[in-house]
């Protein structure tokens, strides 16, 4: 039988403010146990929250970038649980009047469009973080991540493939990023998702029981347990057994999703208005200044790119994937270089590096690179060595000139010396150039390839052919 | 002896604010042994700020509140001194940092003689609930001082604190005042910082003075109330002196009184006392007339179901983790949280976490805590109705007198029920005030409340101050 | 009886408390009791009645986004009944 996977996925991203979302301690990731932490964010008795300003406004932000409703009238509220992660024993967070509701985004599944559904975005506060020290007598808890505030973004069930999840999580990434209220790192758990699936007989229209995995923070692991999710429920059913309805954590290392099921207890969360803060109000002025003040969303850069740019639109989407990326590219055309060529270099040379450093932007700036294309244009350095200059300059960022003079990558263009090699390389290839004169015009090719090894690249291989086919010619 | 009097007294240079200080040490060690108000002596403290208190005596910029010996209930949270809420499971909790109160008493060099008894969490009316010990009336040394405040009211009540702050979540500032013979007043919800109160039940808790007099009543208001950018709840009345228009004239104003109030359950000789000071009020030119307040019938068990649904909740924190009582009995964390919240808290804290958990629990939110809510609306749109017309709601604070101790401890339903008066105030965030009203036939005290309109205490501090006048005449 | 002993023992749990069998019997009759004379609410009609979660009807109560210093953290851990290395200690926690 043919099954349909169905998902859909929670995801916290942690606002990037300053402040805590109820006290004044500070976000910064890192720092020594315990101490960005107050009497508030420890949870001491008779501590009172007061609503950060930045919380509700870059939550209306996401809210408005992914096409949702933004409630005029919105309340915070409790939940009740105990765990040693979160000190007062209840998450502020929202239940029944959530800040943003209703929304989409659009992503791109094998060249076709497709709409996911965002149900709720709501506001909530962090939980510290537990060390489980590693042979030692207990836990330890660091509640310096206690309070960091959070957007919580509920999709609809609306995903049909890990490979989409994969998607579309890359998408509310990319536009959290946007509008700046993230860096979205999350090898800093600045996103973590939690993903719901299940999966049902292919045609089938009633949902089959679903299981969730919580806190994945990378788009692999995502992707991975995803997969598994997809694969271990099929099998199931296949064996006749049913899915249970629980929540299962990931090992990445494992790559394996375990039950929780025995760990877990009857849930009831108790959800009830804070009383020790007041509600929300946005107007619709206020929601219309808040829309006039989002950047510029991915959609409509991507439009631009190929509308004033003449990209692609295949570029136009990977540039503009992050915004970083798209920054980056926009410096660099600032220099009176063709789009095109920037673009080619960034998806090439520049990627490449940025992939095998792990690094979500290259080290050098968009001006770096224009010159490095320049120097190109310019005849300079050979295409060749622009590369290398690259490699060069993503180690150690200078000056791309100043590179080419200390590591002599300049362009050979003193002819003379050139037309020696090429005399050199004519005399030893005779076979070569019996050929290219019999018209096997191939084999001119291959006498380049020679030159320019000579060379150590340096030559224009344009320039080598040119010179080369005259030179072959005036042989006969 | 009374702010206003030792005020005039440390200005005069007629007493220094170290000899009023030692002064107020004496009474305690002569009466606390039989009392047993106070939790927490913190004598280094207060001799230290009478310096300071002294020295801004002094330059002549004295506060009201400068040099003043006072005590503080244990559920208010002060730096470096430890504020156990009447409960084993904060016995040696020594917060961090002051409420706001403390910092506005402190940057006044006002005296804290120490912290005082309340019934574990303010949760209680007799003060009996409190894990370190029992606090007698001062009238009575066989009677409760009645509760939450009781240590409060007990300690001014015997000269044991010029004044005392305490919190009242639906009753406990004005019922125990009542039950000592002094005044105590609950301001409207917002007007004095909860930020560092300890929270009972944080839409319901309000701070507030027990003095000897109204006019202290107004003094300590003066000096706590404000808003806060800790406490999102907390309002700027716009008020800078409440005692402004303490002293005019009360007549042509228009008291209320509901006659559910008179009914049965009222003892006879607080009845009496009732439509004495009626009377007194009509003497003075005041119409007092009859009215409906159907809803407050319902106050108690709305009252219940919301205080115990919060608490729940605030009370959670107590966990043995970070801070307060952790049980030596445990193999993983849930024993460690059982044991130590089963250990720590007493059987009323208990009980209210049990009630406000199943109040909050999936299946009965609708049916108890949103329907008590809805009642909240009601209760709060009658009496917004009634001041349309009136200035004031008078009647009884509570049904009776100061009674025996351990006498009504089998039946927390009973004991829930003495709240009768009290609680439809915190219901509706109303100020409202207990004055001294007589005296029963066991010579027990009798307490008038006067409820007034929301952030208009002025009005009713005035209404107060003279009944206490008139009839001291 | 509305309240049960199990019913106890299932709020106790959430609760995070425990009682002893004798305990739990004494606490469901004293809920049930007490649980009945809040029924009594049910005698009003509240259809269409807005719950009030605020008694005082403000709104937009917010602070700027201002980093302030941080707590020393040995005043933060000096409650604790357990401490290590800077960090609160419970029993070790098993996932
Ligand atoms: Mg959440
Ligand atoms: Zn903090």
């Amino acid at each position: 039988m043919k099954y349909e996977v169905v998902m859909g996925l929670e995801i916290h991203i942690e606002l990037a403010t300053n402040t805590k979302i109820f006290c004044t301690c500070t976000t910064a990731f890192g720092g020594e146990v315990n101490t960005h932490c107050c009497p508030i964010c420890t949870g001491m008795p008779g501590t009172l929250p007061v609503m950060n300003r930045k919380v509700v406004d870059f939550a209306i932000k996401a809210g408005l970038a992914t096409n949702c409703t933004i409630a005029n009238f919105s309340k915070m509220d409790r939940k009740n649980y105990f765990y040693p992660d979160l000190p007062k024993a209840y998450q502020v967070s929202q239940f029944d009047l959530p800040i943003c509701e209703k929304g989409y985004i659009d992503i791109e599944v094998n060249g076709q469009t497709k709409r996911i559904g965002i149900t709720r975005i709501h506001m909530e506060e962090d939980a510290g973080k537990l060390i489980h020290d590693e042979g030692g007598t207990g836990s330890l808890i660091d509640y310096n991540r206690c309070g960091v505030p959070l957007i919580e973004i509920v999709s609809e069930p609306d995903l049909r493939s890990a490979e989409e999840a994969k998607i579309y999580v890359e998408k509310i990434r990319s536009i959290m990023q946007y509008i700046g209220i993230s860096d979205c790192k999350m090898q800093e758990g600045s996103l973590r998702a939690d993903v719901n699936l299940s999966v049902r007989p292919m045609g089938q229209v009633a949902f089959g029981t679903r299981t969730e995995m919580k806190n994945l923070n990378s788009f692999k692991s995502i992707l991975r347990a995803a997969l598994h999710e997809e694969k271990r429920q099929i099998k199931e059913i296949e064996n006749g057994n049913i899915i249970v309805q629980e929540t299962r954590r990931w090992d990445d290392d494992l790559g394996k999703s375990f039950s929780m099921r025995s760990k877990e207890e009857a849930h009831d969360y108790r959800y009830f208005p804070a009383p020790d803060l007041v509600p929300i109000k946005v107007s619709d002025e206020e929601i219309i200044s808040f829309k006039n003040s989002l950047p510029e969303l991915p959609q409509a850069r991507i439009n631009r790119y190929i509308n004033d740019y003449k990209l692609p639109e295949y570029d136009a989407k990977i540039l503009t994937n992050s915004k970083d990326i798209a920054d980056f590219f926009e410096e660099a055309i600032k220099y009176d270089v063709p789009p095109k060529k920037v673009s080619n270099y960034i998806m090439g040379n520049v990627r490449k590096l940025m992939n095998i450093n792990n690094d979500e932007v290259p080290p050098f700036t968009g001006e770096q690179l224009a010159m490095v294309i320049k120097l190109v244009s310019k005849g300079t350095i050979s295409s060749n060595m622009a590369s290398k200059v690259i490699g060069f300059m993503y180690e150690d960022p200078k000056n791309p000139l100043l590179i080419v003079k200390e590591k002599n990558l300049g362009a050979m263009n003193d002819e003379g010396a050139l037309i020696k090699i090429i005399d050199e390389v004519i005399s030893q290839n005779q076979q070569s150039v019996d050929d290219y004169q019999q018209g096997k015009k191939k084999a001119i090719g291959f006498l380049v390839g020679q030159v320019m090894k000579q060379t150590k690249g340096k030559a224009n291989p344009q320039t080598v052919n040119k010179m080369l086919v005259e030179k072959i010619n005036n042989l006969k | 002896m009374t702010i206003l009097k030792y005020h005039q007294m440390l200005i005069n240079k007629e007493i220094s604010a170290l000899e009023l200080t030692n002064l107020y040490y004496d009474h305690i060690e002569k009466n606390d042994e039989q009392i047993g108000a106070y939790i927490t002596l913190c004598k280094e403290q207060a001799m230290n700020m009478a310096n300071r208190a002294q020295e801004k005596i002094n330059n002549q910029q004295a506060t009201y509140l400068t040099g003043i010996p006072m005590a503080i209930k244990d559920n208010i949270c002060t730096k470096d001194i430890k504020t156990t809420c009447g409960s084993k499971i904060l016995e040696n909790f020594i917060p961090p940092y002051n409420a706001t109160v403390v910092e506005k008493l402190n940057s006044q060099e006002a005296i804290i003689l120490g912290k005082v008894n309340l019934d574990e969490f303010a949760m209680g009316g007799s003060t009996e609930n409190s894990y370190f010990h029992k606090t007698t009336n001062p009238y009575d040394n066989t009677k409760v001082p009645g509760g939450s405040s009781g240590g409060s009211a007990a300690c001014v009540a015997s000269d044991m604190a010029v004044y005392a702050l305490g919190s009242d979540t639906g009753g406990s500032i004005r019922q125990p005042a009542a039950f000592c013979g002094i005044v105590g007043l609950k301001p409207t919800y917002g007007t004095i910082s909860r930020n560092g109160l300890v929270a009972f039940a944080s839409s319901l808790d309000q701070i507030g003075p027990l003095t000897k007099t109204v006019e202290d009543a107004g003094l300590v208001l003066n000096g706590i109330a404000g808003i806060d950018k800790f406490d999102s709840t907390s309002s700027n009345s716009g008020i800078s002196d409440y005692t402004v228009n303490m002293k005019n004239d009360v007549k042509n104003k228009k008291l209320a009184l509901p006659k559910n109030y008179l009914a049965s359950g009222l003892a006879p000789d607080v009845k009496q006392s009732i439509l004495q000071a009626i009377k007194v009020y009509e003497k003075m030119g005041v119409t007092v007339e009859e009215v409906d307040l159907q809803f407050t019938d319902y106050a108690i068990a709305a009252y219940y179901i919301i205080s115990s649904a919060e608490a729940s909740s605030n009370l959670a924190r107590y966990d043995g983790v970070k801070y307060g009582y952790r049980s030596e009995n445990f193999n993983n964390l849930l024993e460690l949280y059982k044991n130590s919240r089963s250990e720590g808290f007493g059987e009323e804290v208990k009980r209210r976490i049990m009630l406000g958990t199943y109040v909050l629990s999936s299946g009965y939110y609708d049916a108890y805590y949103k329907k008590a809510l809805q009642v909240r609306t009601l209760i709060k749109g009658e009496f917004d109705k009634l001041f349309e017309t009136y200035d004031g709601i008078i009647g009884p604070t509570a049904p009776t007198t100061a009674y025996g101790i351990g006498e009504k401890t089998d039946d927390p339903l009973e004991m829930y029920l003495g709240d009768i008066y009290t609680v439809s105030v915190n219901i509706a965030g109303l100020p409202a005030i207990s004055i001294p009203c007589g005296f029963d036939s066991q010579k027990l005290p009798i307490g008038l409340q006067l409820i007034g309109k929301a952030f208009d205490e002025t009005t009713l501090l005035q209404l107060a101050y003279a009944y206490e006048q008139e009839v001291a005449k | 009886m509305k309240v049960t002993k199990e019913t106890v023992n299932y709020v106790a749990n959430l609760s995070r408390l425990t009682f002893t069998d004798e305990e739990a019997e004494k606490m469901a009759g004293q809920m049930d009791h007490i649980l009945r004379y809040m029924e009594q609410l049910n005698k009003l009609d509240t259809t269409d009645v807005t719950p009030m979660e605020h008694v005082k009807p403000i709104s937009n109560v917010f602070r700027d986004d201002l980093v302030v210093p941080s707590y020393d953290r040995s005043e933060l851990l000096k409650n604790a009944p357990n401490q290590e290395n800077g960090a609160f200690k419970v029993p070790k926690i098993v996932e």
